[in-house]
C-alpha cells in the first residue's frame, strides 16, 4: 500500500530552487497496475525515486506500508529498496563485468541469501523470463530486449511486493517492448503491485489506472478499461 | 564468485588506468622497498659496528696507570702510579664484581726470527684471561697461552695471524716450531683467528706476539705492567666496577679516589652504549624516511581510488537501487584499495628480500666486510606491514566514503 499525501520534492540547483513535485496526493494499493504518464520534466521520474524509496520528499508524507518513509536513515532505505522495491530502468543498469545469473543474484548478495539458495532462485528468475540459457551470457552478448528481461528477473530477486519501471520499453524495439509489457501484465496477474512510468501512450493503455502528471503536479487520475 | 568478481573488476578497473595504477603500485612498491632495506641495513650495518668494536675485545676495560694531581695523606702530587701483576690479581679479589682481569706487560721493536725471516714487532706479556678478554681465539691445530705456561713460566708464544703470515707463509699452522726472540728459542702454541677488528691502543692484535706474563717478566725484566684490562660480570656493571677500582686502587697506592687523573680508563661498554644509541638514531631516521616515502605512495593510492570512485558512480547507484547499504560499498572500495596496497607491498617484500639475499653470495664478501650483512628483521617487516595497513586504511578511507555517501538518484544519472 503506497499512500502519498501532499508529497512535494524542491531541488537546488545552485541557488535556485526547483520545484520538481508539487503537493501530489495519491493512494496505490497492493496488487493495481499502474502508469504514471507525463512529458519530461513533469516530475514522474521524481515520483518514481521518491516511491522507490530512493530519495525522499522536501514535503508532505509517504507511507508505505503503512510506514512513513521521510526521515528513515540511508541503512533503512537500502533495506526498503531491497525487499520491498524491485526496479527497471530505462537503459537497464547491468552491471557489465557480471553475468546475466550474477546480476539477478545481486539483490540476494545485499539480503545476504546463502550462495546455493542464491543461485537456483536466479536460475529459476532467469527461466521466468525465458532466459534460462543465457546465464553465463555477460549484457554486451545480449540483446536489448534480452537485457531488460534480465534486468526484470534481477527486479523479482527478493519477491518485492512492487515493480518499479521507468521507461522500461524506451529503449527496446517494439517488438521487444511487447514482450517486456507483456512481462508486467503477467507480473499483474501474480498479484504484484507494477507501477510503470512512461510518456508512451499505448504502454498506458495496457494499464488499468493512468495518472497523468504536468509540471509536477498530478492532473488526473483514471481508471483504464 | 562475486567477490571473486570483485576481483576480476578490480582488475578491469586497474588496466584502464594502467599508467595510473602502475604508477600507484610503484610508489607502495618503492616505499616498502625503502622502510625494508633500509632498515635491513641499518640492522646489518649495526651488527658489523658492534662486530668489529669487539674485536678488541666485548665489554672490556682498559686501565693505565698515571699521576696523582691530589694530595692525599701527606703525600705529594705528581707521583707515578705503575701497577703489578699482583694489582691484578688484588683487585680480582676485592671486586666480585670482576668477572676477568689481566696484566699486559709490552716491549716495542722486538725482533722475532724464524729462519731467514725476521720481523720487527711489539711483543706482550700477558696473563692466559687476556685471550677471552680480548676475543682472541686461536686458529684450529693451535691454542691460547694458559696457566701452566705461566706457572712455570715456559718460553711459549702466541702469534697474530698476519705475523704468522709473514714469518711461516700465509694460513701455515706453525704449532711447536720454534721462533727466536733476542737469541731465546720460544715455542709457537697457536695462531690467532682471523677477526675484524676497528679499534686498538697499541697496535692491532694480528701483528703482534703474545707470551706468558711470567715469561716475560722474566726476560726483559720489567717490573711495571703497561696497563690492565678487565671485564665486570655484567656491562651494565661496569661503570660500578671503575668506581671500585679507583677505590681499592687508590686505598692500594695511597691516592684519593676522587682523583680522576690518577688512572687513566678506556671503557668500551661506554662505546656500546654509543653504538646502541646511535644506532638507534640511526634506525628511527631510516624509518622515518622510509615510512614518509610510503606516505607519498598512500596518498597516489588515494587520488587513483578517487579516480576509480569517481568512474564507477553508476555502478554504485545501482548497487544501492538494488538495497547495497552504504557500509556494503565502502568494503568493496577499500578492498580494492588494499589489493592495490598489497600488491605494490608484495612486489616490495619480494624486491628487498632478493637484494638482501643477492648480499649473502660469495661475491659480495668483500662488501659486507664495511656495510655488515642487511637483515630483515621479524620486527621490520610486522612493523612495516602495520604501516602498509595504516596507509592502506588511510588512502582507501576517504574515497570509499564517498562512494558510499553517494545520493543514489544522482549516482544513477550519471
Amino acid at each position: 500500500m503506497i499512500e502519498l499525501e501532499k508529497v512535494s520534492k524542491v531541488y537546488r540547483m545552485g541557488t535556485v530552487p526547483v520545484v520538481a513535485l508539487d503537493g501530489v496526493s495519491v493512494e496505490i494499493a497492493a496488487g493495481e497496475f499502474v502508469s504514471v504518464l507525463g512529458p519530461s520534466g513533469s516530475g514522474k521520474s521524481t515520483l518514481m525515486h521518491l516511491i522507490g524509496c530512493l530519495d525522499t520528499p522536501s514535503g508532505g508524507t509517504y507511507r508505505l506500508d503503512g510506514r512513513r518513509v521521510e526521515g528513515l536513515k540511508r541503512n533503512d532505505l537500502a533495506e526498503i529498496r531491497n525487499r520491498k522495491i524491485g526496479f527497471v530502468f530505462q537503459n537497464f543498469n547491468l552491471l557489465g563485468y557480471a553475468t546475466a545469473l550474477e546480476n539477478v543474484e545481486l539483490p540476494m548478495v545485499y539480503k545476504k541469501m546463502r550462495g546455493r539458495e542464491r543461485k537456483s532462485k536466479a536460475l529459476e528468475l532467469l527461466g521466468l523470463v525465458g532466459l534460462g540459457d543465457r546465464a553465463v551470457h555477460r549484457p554486451s552478448e545480449l540483446s536489448g530486449g534480452q537485457r531488460q528481461r534480465v534486468a526484470l528477473a534481477r527486479a523479482l530477486a527478493n519477491d518485492p511486493e512492487i515493480i518499479l519501471a521507468d521507461e522500461p520499453t524506451g529503449n527496446l524495439d517494439s517488438q521487444s517492448g511487447r514482450e517486456i509489457v507483456q512481462l508486467f501484465r503477467k507480473l499483474h496477474q501474480a498479484g504484484k503491485t507494477v507501477i510503470v512510468v512512461t510518456h508512451d501512450k499505448t504502454i498506458a493503455a495496457e494499464t488499468r489506472r493512468v495518472l497523468n502528471l504536468f509540471d509536477g503536479k498530478l492532473v488526473s487520475d483514471s481508471p483504464n478499461h | 564468485m562475486y567477490y571473486l568478481k570483485l576481483v576480476g573488476q578490480f582488475y578491469q578497473d586497474m588496466r584502464r588506468q594502467k599508467l595510473r595504477t602502475f604508477l600507484t603500485m610503484f610508489g607502495i612498491c618503492w616505499g616498502t622497498i625503502a622502510v625494508v632495506l633500509l632498515l635491513a641495513f641499518g640492522v646489518g650495518l649495526e651488527a658489523r659496528s658492534r662486530q668489529s668494536m669487539h674485536g678488541m675485545g666485548t665489554n672490556v676495560v682498559i686501565l693505565w696507570g698515571s699521576k696523582t694531581t691530589m694530595p692525599f695523606e701527606g703525600m705529594g702530587i705528581g707521583r707515578q702510579i705503575r701497577f703489578r701483576q699482583e694489582d691484578a690479581e688484588y683487585l680480582e679479589r676485592k671486586i666480585p664484581q670482576m668477572a676477568l682481569i689481566s696484566a699486559e706487560y709490552s716491549k716495542w721493536n722486538v725482533k722475532i726470527i724464524y729462519k731467514k725471516n725476521a720481523r720487527s714487532i711489539t711483543l706482550k706479556g700477558v696473563q692466559p684471561s687476556f685471550g677471552e678478554l680480548r676475543n682472541i681465539i686461536p686458529e684450529q691445530g693451535g691454542r691460547f697461552l694458559n696457566d701452566l705456561d705461566m706457572q712455570h713460566s715456559r718460553r711459549t708464544i702466541f702469534l697474530g695471524n698476519k705475523l704468522r703470515d709473514a714469518l711461516f707463509g700465509e694460513g701455515s699452522n706453525p704449532a711447536g716450531r720454534v721462533v727466536m726472540l733476542g737469541g731465546v728459542p720460544y715455542t709457537v702454541v697457536g695462531v690467532l683467528q682471523k677477526k675484524t677488528q676497528n679499534s686498538n691502543y697499541s697496535g692491532s692484535d694480528e701483528n703482534m706476539a703474545l707470551i706468558p706474563a711470567s715469561t716475560f717478566r722474566g726476560s726483559y725484566g720489567h717490573r711495571y705492567a703497561d696497563n690492565l684490562v678487565y671485564r665486570a660480570v655484567d656491562p651494565d656493571l661496569s661503570e660500578l666496577v671503575n668506581k671500585d677500582v679507583y677505590r681499592e686502587l687508590g686505598r692500594r697506592f695511597k691516592f684519593d679516589p676522587a682523583d680522576k687523573e690518577a688512572l687513566s680508563l678506556w671503557d668500551t661498554t661506554e662505546g656500546d652504549r654509543f653504538i646502541k644509541y646511535f644506532f638507534m638514531g640511526f634506525k628511527a631516521f631510516l624509518a622515518i624516511a622510509g615510512v614518509f616515502t610510503l606516505l607519498v605512495g598512500g596518498i597516489g593510492v588515494a587520488n587513483i581510488m578517487y579516480v576509480v570512485v569517481r568512474e564507477r558512480r553508476r555502478e554504485v547507484g545501482i548497487k544501492m537501487a538494488l538495497g547495497a547499504t552504504g557500509k556494503t560499498i565502502l568494503m568493496q572500495f577499500m578492498v580494492e584499495t588494499f589489493l592495490i596496497v598489497a600488491l605494490g607491498a608484495g612486489v616490495g617484500f619480494g624486491f628487498s628480500a632478493a637484494v638482501v639475499q643477492v648480499f649473502k653470495l660469495p661475491i659480495m664478501s668483500n662488501v659486507i666486510i664495511y656495510v655488515g650483512t642487511p637483515t630483515i628483521s621479524p620486527a621490520v617487516a610486522l612493523g612495516t606491514m602495520l604501516v602498509l595497513g595504516i596507509v592502506g586504511f588511510s588512502a582507501g578511507y576517504a574515497p570509499a566514503r564517498r562512494a558510499a555517501r553517494m545520493d543514489p538518484v544522482r549516482a544513477l544519472e550519471f
